[in-house]
């Protein structure tokens, strides 16, 4: 009782007493001692003696009994603290369920029982060398709950260790206490910044959102600290819990802003939603040497953004939120629409949800009313909503409205005000004046609406209307004055005071619209004027006073009246102003020179008001956060700084540590998801390396999620998210080509027409697409061919000639050029294997030049090194008798310098790999060529007879077919044969039919005919059909197919 | 971040509380029960309260409030989705979330709210999880640790707190394997007077059940992914492969759990399964009323349209009514004005009907605006978009797994104006 008395700090002042009398009633059912009437001293006394001599028995389940009993109080919010002694003995328990117990028992009261709780440390500073991890972080959790100063050294200590823990899951709670002892001790935060930089650097994403939390805490001005794990924290965010997820993003955000240059300057000049915006934008990225458009954004910048994205599909609406405001601060103005679907999706949330969704979505709304108009019939309101809710939405209609859609929200408000929640219906009519001053269009309908509603039979609404007509009308006085008139007559049968003042004002302000009334209304004030609220008296007066100066004839008596009435008034600021108004405005000796300006003081012209927005200012804070939601800042927000005018230096994000080694792990987990979770600079800018790995993977793999990602546009939204992912990509691609292959960009783009040439027929069906890459890599394989013999003008009069109707019709089939080029490179040598040689490997898909049974192969070198590489040129090859036509040797490249070579490769209708050695002068690097089924082939050209003719002929065992169900955007023409092409280096045929598409090529080395044909049946059904005599080739490029074609 | 909890019932009473921080007094929750006074109804209360020292942020849930105590800035979502979170838990513990059962469990709730967050950030709200920490209760484990002395507390870390799945526990066994999934289709809808529709669209939802030995890979996918315009995922969905393929590939957590919520595609007409033919009348003269109401069949795809259901707030001013249903039964609570008519099943032949006299207090001016009435219904084996599952695969274990699917549609917000 004693320690009760003098240890509970604030816990007492309510529950001193009471909580006696609850601890004995709590008790008296489970224990059949009847001693509850007794008084509160001796209850109570008795009890904690009951559970005192339970915990010190000797069984466990007693023990634990009597804990249950003491936790259940604690719920309560009653007071057990008397019982510290007797609990903490059991601190070292082996009965896991009375440890935690004890435990939780220890963090509530330590604070309040010092001394006794350092009984118990050296319990926990044993448990933190227990194998079990569990054991070892619930002890480290109790002790640096225990909030006592004394420990501090042993809590840094402690937190030190386990921050070097094997187990994540103990260095998270380290990540935990951390906070923990910054609030009881400030001054070890150097200390702690030590350790928060080392967890900082952890790459377990348990730990990732905890310490982030830990550095929000104690030092969120260490932006430096974030730089090297930047990147890795991008990488990683799918992966970290949810909570951390918004952690680590609202954290990002704000070091974005620190870091980036604002994306925003040059997307002014488009308007927000137009597609030609959107492209010319792209275009701004893809060509960053263009001098027109400096912005250039971050490829960090640009790793951020796409790395969240996904998360706006994230259950937990924090998380949806916390993107939704990334992408708002950070996201060029033209990418910010892909958050409105996410946004309107979580109005379906729970209320609490909705309420700060809302708010949100009002603010944002102000400024950019196109992200949310086409989901405005999301914000209409139901009878069912919450107020707060409904006011909200009534907001957010408001800022939406504009000429095209007024009507239907004008409609919409009609309901509205007929709601049975008058506060509601009163918010409505405020609304439809926000909407009149807005949009001038409407300003009249408005206003005959708002005068409809003045003979409305509730009060509130009619007040209220007339309190906006009166702000309306002061915007356009000139025309309206029988709407005066009207208000004049109603005058009589309005109560509420604010809407009598408000139409005094009106009458007095423009009197001389209404010369005949407004004296009539004066005369009936005067008769009412000791019954009439204060706020009536003052515009009383007012409407004397100006009626006086501009008609003084018939009101002079009844002004004196009334100032003569004003004079003895209770209330003082009504004796003040009459006072006023009588010395200006009656001539007597006394009066100064102020009475000859008396007509200017009183009827001067007075600016209308300004109906806006509640949300107007709000946008000073960041979105999501507490303060915007309350609109004042709350204690520890962080400002969003705002963009540098120059970015810092970009090189502090770099990370030295490099990870060539890339695992295919399709099998558990989110592998799927994390594929960008590997962190190292390096990783990070080759991009396109990572989607080669993927593609070759699925080629050989029966994998179907090859990624390659120009293949898949579907609905105008994720084609939008899609291309400028993509544009990202390519700019990324670009930047590492530009340093690779200086010379060749010099070189190809001094030469813009070849690039029409080489590929004319890619253009129309993918432009936007091929990002820069290809274009110079096929360009430069033009360069190649050109210097050979027969050269890229055959194959552009073969493509040329595919889009025309052939007149003649050939047996043979013909060779003729390709269809579609895929900008996809393969990594054949990674220059941490090659010693600094890169090599990348594409299939140009040009006949051979040197042996028409060989598939032609570009290979492009790059000396990463500082020194030059020598003699590189082919050495042994396997199988060995593999026929193979070698580039020449090259004698020397430079550093930083990168060449392109061909080759020509007979895979003999195999798909095997061709493995063989790439020498330099020092060294050998084994490497293999693994071709994809499609490159096999040489894209014929045969009219539909013959197909139809040779198709016959290969029956039976030579076809292999299979019904797919085909993605939704790949059911016409154009993104079959783009798709087809993609996979497979095949011609078109043209097809009287719309519904069937055939293609032919034959194979390369034995010129066996390949013939596919794709069925489109009902409900994106489709059959394809293959017919080759190559009976391996077919069902692989059946599978291939199957996959391109119902991916979405 | 979450300094402290409080649940309180309707009636203002806090039966429990928990604190992860140092020990806020309860006297904070006198500025949140003052706003609770001022507030009409239950759900008027602010979610959001702003005190001299500290942030209060509240969710109603089950007639019960979850107040939690903020001390600094915070994204307000992220208390509410774990408030959210918290009433879960207890329902999914518990059966249901209710103060009777909180105070039946006061120690386990309190164990379990000490777990889920650790000075106020969350540490495991997983109830994969959670449960292999302290398990749930049940009547045979009950007997069982009386007899052994065996606790409810796991004395091992949970493997899913430290692998990259942390939603499935490991070691997962059972006897007959199946998974279960329920298509469930809400129509969120705004009728006018005449009966055309002012706003419509439906939002969809599949929860599963699955309960699968091992660590199973599914892939479920569906006959027409591009009705599909808006989704949001469980962790465990793999949204890569959505992205590219539209199918749900994911390695499941065990036991219930929503997959995925959707929204369809605005531009696919919704089918109205209903149409309610109403008038509700006020006489000028004299303080009387009439209300007509009949509900009949719309579209409903050949399938029966079943709970049946209108609720109407009627007007402050009407002091009695007297009404009769043709089929059903109709309930009126005088207090709070509701008029609940319970049709049941609807019948095309025999369309149910109800109709009356509504009376108003003497005096009472005609009620400038007549009630909407809302109306709930259901329909059994329809997804009203048109949704169908294609098929469930499994990869990763060799049994063979029973797969089923259902399909449901439900009114959501379905409301009439009048």
């Amino acid at each position: 009782m004693l320690s009760m008395s003098t240890n509970n700090l604030s816990y007492n002042d309510q529950g001193g007493s009471d909580s006696a009398v609850e601890v004995g009633q709590e008790t008296t059912p489970t224990s059949s001692n009847a001693g509850a009437g007794f008084g509160l001293f001796s209850t109570n006394f008795k009890k904690n003696d009951d559970l005192k001599e339970m915990l010190e028995s000797n069984k466990d389940s007693l023990k634990l009994d009597a804990m249950k009993r003491i936790i259940a109080l604690i719920a309560k919010g009653k007071n057990a603290s008397e019982l510290f002694p007797a609990v903490v003995k059991n601190v070292a328990s082996k009965n896991i369920e009375l440890k935690k117990l004890v435990y939780v028992y220890l963090v509530r009261y330590a604070e309040e029982q010092q001394d006794l709780a350092l009984l118990s440390i050296s319990t926990f500073q044993r448990a933190l060398k227990d194998p079990n991890q569990l054991i070892r972080a619930s002890a480290l959790r109790v002790l640096s709950s225990i909030r006592v100063p004394i420990i501090v050294p042993i809590m840094m200590l402690a937190i030190k260790e386990a921050a070097s823990d094997m187990s994540p899951y103990v260095r998270k709670t380290s990540a935990h206490a951390i906070q923990k002892l910054y609030s009881l001790d400030p001054d070890q935060k150097e200390h702690l910044i030590e350790v928060i930089d080392k967890l900082l650097k952890d790459k377990s994403t348990l730990v990732a959102g905890s310490v982030v939390m830990a550095f929000e805490e104690v030092c969120p001005d260490r932006i430096d600290l974030i730089h090297k794990n930047y990147r890795k924290l991008c990488n990683l965010l799918v992966d970290v819990e949810e909570w951390g997820q918004v952690v680590i993003i609202t954290m990002l955000t704000r070091y974005a802003r620190t870091q980036f240059t604002s994306p925003w300057k040059e997307d002014g000049l488009f308007d927000e939603n137009s597609e030609t915006a959107f492209y010319e934008s792209d275009e701004k990225k893809t060509k960053n040497g263009d001098e027109k458009k400096s912005y250039v954004m971050d490829p960090d910048h640009r790793l951020l953004l796409r790395n969240t994205k996904p998360l706006l599909q994230s259950r937990n609406t924090a998380v949806v939120v916390s993107v939704a405001q990334l992408y708002w601060h950070l996201a060029p103005k033209h990418e910010v629409g892909v958050i409105t679907k996410s946004l309107v999706r979580l109005l379906r949330s729970h209320r609490e949800v909705q309420y700060v969704v809302l708010q949100n979505i009002a603010t944002m709304s102000i400024q950019r009313k196109g992200m949310f108009e086409p989901y405005m019939k999301s914000f209409y309101v139901r009878s069912t909503d919450a107020t707060h809710i409904k006011s909200l939405k009534l907001e957010i209609l408001t800022s939406l409205a504009n000429e095209a859609n007024i009507s239907t929200i004008l409609r919409e408000f009609q309901t509205y005000v007929k709601s049975q929640d008058k506060q509601f219906a009163a918010g409505t009519i405020q609304a439809i004046g926000r909407c009149a001053t807005n949009i001038s269009e409407v300003t009249d309908t408005c206003l005959q609406g708002l005068v409809l509603l003045l003979s409305n039979r509730d009060e509130t609404v009619v007040a209220e209307s007339v309190v906006v007509i009166k702000k309306l009308l002061q915007t356009q006085p000139t025309q309206h004055s029988d709407i005066i008139k009207h208000m004049a007559k109603l005058f009589d049968n309005i109560a509420v005071p604010m809407a009598r003042a408000s139409i005094l004002w009106l009458m007095g302000e423009y009197c001389e619209r209404v010369p005949q009334i407004a004296p009539d209304v004066l005369r009936k004030m005067a008769k009412s004027f000791t019954s009439e609220e204060d706020i009536v008296k003052l515009q009383t007066v007012n409407l004397a006073a100006k009626l006086y100066l501009t008609n003084s004839k018939q009101t002079k008596l009844l002004t004196q009246y009334i100032l003569n009435l004003g004079k003895y008034d209770q209330n003082y600021d009504i004796r003040d102003r009459t006072r006023f108004i009588r010395q200006l405005i009656v001539p007597n000796e006394k009066s100064g020179a102020l009475g000859k300006y008396a007509r200017r003081i009183l009827l001067a012209p007075k600016p209308a008001p300004v109906l806006e927005s509640t949300y107007k200012d709000r946008d000073r804070y960041q979105l999501g956060t507490l303060s915007h939601t309350i609109n004042t800042k709350a204690s520890g927000y962080l400002e969003l700084s705002d963009w540098p005018a120059v970015a810092p230096d970009q090189s502090v994000r770099n990370v030295e540590v490099i990870e060539p080694v890339k695992e295919w792990a399709p099998s558990l987990g989110k592998t799927g998801k994390s594929k960008l979770s590997k962190s190292s600079d390096d990783k990070f800018y080759s991009d396109s390396g990572e989607e080669e790995e993927k593609g070759s993977g699925s080629s050989s793999s029966d994998d179907s999620s090859s990624s390659s990602s120009e293949e898949s546009s579907s609905e105008a939204e994720s084609d939008e998210e899609k291309s400028s992912e993509e544009s990202d990509k390519s700019s990324s691609q670009s930047e590492k080509s530009s340093s690779e292959s200086d010379s060749e960009q010099k070189k190809t783009t001094k030469k813009p027409p070849q690039k029409k040439t080489v590929k004319p027929t890619a253009k129309d069906s993918d432009s936007d697409e091929n990002g820069n890459v290809a274009k110079e890599t096929s360009s430069s394989s033009a360069e190649e061919t050109s210097s050979g013999s027969e050269s890229g003008s055959d194959a552009d009069s073969h493509s040329g000639t595919e889009h025309k109707k052939k007149t003649k019709s050939k047996a043979k089939p013909k060779v003729s050029g390709p269809a579609f080029v895929p900008e996809k490179s393969h990594d054949l040598l990674h220059r941490m294997t090659g010693k600094g040689l890169s090599a990348q490997y594409q299939f140009p898909r040009q006949p051979c030049l040197y042996q028409p049974t060989m598939v032609s192969v570009q290979i492009s070198l790059t000396n990463t090194t500082d020194h030059p590489l020598e003699q590189i040129h082919i050495g042994d090859r396997s199988p060995t008798g593999l026929n193979m036509h070698c580039f020449n040797t090259i004698e020397c490249l430079l550093p930083e310098a990168s060449v392109t070579v061909s080759l020509g490769v007979d895979f003999n209708d195999s798909t095997q790999a061709a493995n063989f050695q790439l020498c330099t002068k020092e060294d050998q690097f084994s490497v293999s060529i693994q071709p994809a089924v499609g490159e096999l082939f040489l894209p014929a050209t045969m009219t539909e007879q013959d197909f139809r003719k040779e198709q016959g002929k290969l029956l039976g065992m030579n076809e292999s077919s299979a019904t797919i169900t085909m993605a939704a955007e790949n059911t016409t023409r154009q993104p079959i044969s783009r798709q087809v092409a993609t996979v497979a280096n095949l011609g078109v045929v043209l097809s009287g039919q719309d519904n069937i598409h055939r293609f032919a090529g034959k194979t390369a080395s034995s010129g066996a005919v390949v013939l596919v044909t794709v069925e489109l049946r009902e409900s994106s059904a489709a059959l394809i059909t293959i017919n080759t005599e190559k009976s391996v080739m077919g069902p692989m490029l059946l599978r291939d197919l199957k996959s391109a074609l119902a991916r979405a | 971040m979450i300094n402290s909890l409080f649940l309180i019932n309707p009636s203002g009473e806090i039966f429990l509380e928990k604190h992860w921080k140092s020990v806020v007094s309860r006297s904070v929750c006198d500025y949140f029960l003052e706003a609770k006074e001022k507030a009409l109804e239950p759900e008027d209360v602010p979610p959001v309260i702003h005190t001299p020292h500290h942030y209060l942020i509240s969710i109603y849930r089950d007639k019960l409030f979850f107040l939690s105590v903020i001390q600094t800035e915070v994204p307000p979502l992220f208390v509410i989705e774990f408030l959210h979170r918290v009433a879960e838990m207890i329902q999914d513990y518990f059966g249901e979330c209710s103060e009777t059962v909180v105070k039946d469990h006061m120690v386990m709730v309190y164990e379990l709210l000490e777990e889920m967050l650790d000075n106020g950030f969350p540490l495991a709200t997983e109830s994969n999880v959670l449960k292999e920490m302290i398990r749930p209760p049940t009547i045979l484990r009950s007997v069982v640790n009386t007899l052994t002395g065996t606790s409810n507390v796991g004395d091992t870390l949970p493997t899913g707190q430290l692998s990259t799945i942390p939603w499935r526990r490991a070691g997962v066994r059972y006897t007959n394997n199946e998974a279960y999934f329920d298509v469930v289709e809400e129509i969120d809808a705004i009728l006018d007077q005449s009966g055309t529709t002012v706003f419509a669209e439906i939002q969809g939802v599949v929860e599963a059940c699955v309960k699968l030995s091992g660590m199973p890979d599914l892939t479920l996918s569906f006959m027409n992914p591009r009705l599909l315009d808006d989704v949001s995922f469980h962790p465990c969905v793999r949204y890569k492969l959505w992205e590219s393929e539209r199918v749900l590939s994911f390695i499941p957590p065990d036991g219930n759990f929503t997959l995925m919520t959707y929204h369809v595609n605005a531009q696919n007409l919704v089918a109205i399964p209903v149409y309610v033919k109403q008038s509700i009348s006020f006489f000028e003269c004299g303080s009387d009323g009439r209300l007509d109401v009949t509900v009949g069949p719309k579209q409903t795809m050949g399938k029966t349209v079943e709970g049946v259901m209108v609720t109407v707030h009627l007007p402050k001013t009407i002091l009695s009514i007297n009404l009769t249903a043709t089929q059903g039964s109709y309930t009126y609570d005088n207090g709070t004005k509701l008029l609940v008519w319970d049709i049941g099943k609807l019948n095309p032949q025999k369309l149910p009907n109800l109709r009356g006299s509504l009376s108003l207090q003497a005096g009472a001016p005609k009620p400038e605006e007549n009630p909407s009435l809302n109306i709930d219904l259901k329909i059994q084996q329809l997804a009203i978009s048109g949704l169908k599952v294609n098929r469930l695969d499994m990869f990763g274990e060799k049994y063979k797994p029973f797969k089923g699917v259902k399909y449901i549609t439900k009114a959501g917000k379905f409301q009439v104006r009048t």
